[in-house]
């Protein structure tokens, strides 16, 4: 266990109580869920869902995943990806709207 | 001699697999927004098919079971082998629920003659062929992926019995969850898409 002193990651404990907070938070989110897409708001219906989603997204990883207690480079590398699959998605839609 | 070891570079190791799986899931998905742009009203008629009451549970299911794979990760470093164990079993039988539900709803579907290549697919309107074709392959896939993790965390489970895994050196416990917490995040974007949307 030489390299401990660069693993800021391996000394942190994310408490029971904390990923418990978590669960009930994304339960509650889950809930709203299934009751924003059970009122008929149209096209905002299907924004509300997917903002909902990527908010849950967000948290699972946050905590589950230890975003937050990682290496910086770990939320650089994620922050890359989201980007290059925004990135994916816009291209691909302007191909399609132009065609 | 000194053991080897580099957690973090474990690490990044399974996040670069979990970005491809990423990548993976979202080609599927911009497909699914195309289709859906292409075709909303057939999309909407056939998401009705689907029971929102076995996806809303199954979310349920699959937060729980995060949960409490992260909290093994908890119990491993304070070493508390027992409730790591326990965990990781939650989460294990957790997964099989999740199967189990899934079994009856594509059961259900298979029964109603809604399946990919059935006489009754072929003759409703091409939006809705798309979206159960979708629906399938989707789901059929992240199901594959609960599969591996079950198998993954099994690994992990005798690891942490045998004491391979300890509050010293438990990088594949995390990368297991890591895999699970994928399956989850995956998940939380399939449930509203096909269930909900209607």
């Amino acid at each position: 266990m030489e390299n401990h002193e660069h693993e800021p990651h391996e000394n942190h404990i994310t408490s029971y109580t904390t990923l418990a907070k978590v669960l009930i938070g994304l339960l509650f989110l889950t809930f709203i869920t299934v009751a924003v897409t059970g009122i008929h708001l149209g096209p905002l219906t299907v924004a509300v869902a997917l903002i909902i989603a990527c908010v849950k997204g967000g948290i699972v990883l946050t905590w589950f995943m230890h975003l937050k207690f990682e290496l910086p480079v770990f939320r650089y590398m994620v922050l890359g990806v989201f980007l290059l699959f925004a990135l994916i998605i816009i291209v691909t839609f302007f191909d399609y709207a132009f065609r | 001699m000194e053991e080897h070891r580099d957690d973090i570079g474990s690490r990044m190791g399974m996040w670069i697999f979990i970005f491809t799986e990423l990548l993976l899931f979202g080609g599927l998905f911009l497909v699914y927004a195309i289709y859906r742009a292409d075709y909303s009203a057939e999309f909407h008629t056939a998401a009705h098919e689907l029971n929102a009451f076995i996806g809303a549970l199954n979310t349920v299911i699959l937060l729980v079971s995060s949960a409490t794979v992260a909290m093994a990760i908890t119990a491993v470093q304070k070493e508390n082998k027992k409730l790591a164990l326990i965990l990781v079993a939650i989460t294990l039988l957790m997964a099989l629920f999740f199967l189990v539900n899934k079994y009856f709803e594509w059961g259900h579907k298979i029964h109603l003659g809604i399946y990919p290549g059935s006489e009754l697919l072929t003759k409703l309107e091409r939006g809705e062929l798309l979206f159960f074709g979708l629906y399938y392959f989707m789901t059929g896939l992240h199901g594959f992926h609960i599969v591996v993790g079950m198998i993954l965390l099994t690994v992990v489970f005798f690891k942490i019995k045998s004491g391979a895994i300890n509050a010293g050196s438990f990088v594949l416990l995390e990368n297991g969850g890591l895999y699970w917490h994928l399956v989850d995040l995956i998940w939380i974007f399939l449930f509203p898409l096909l269930y909900l949307l209607t």
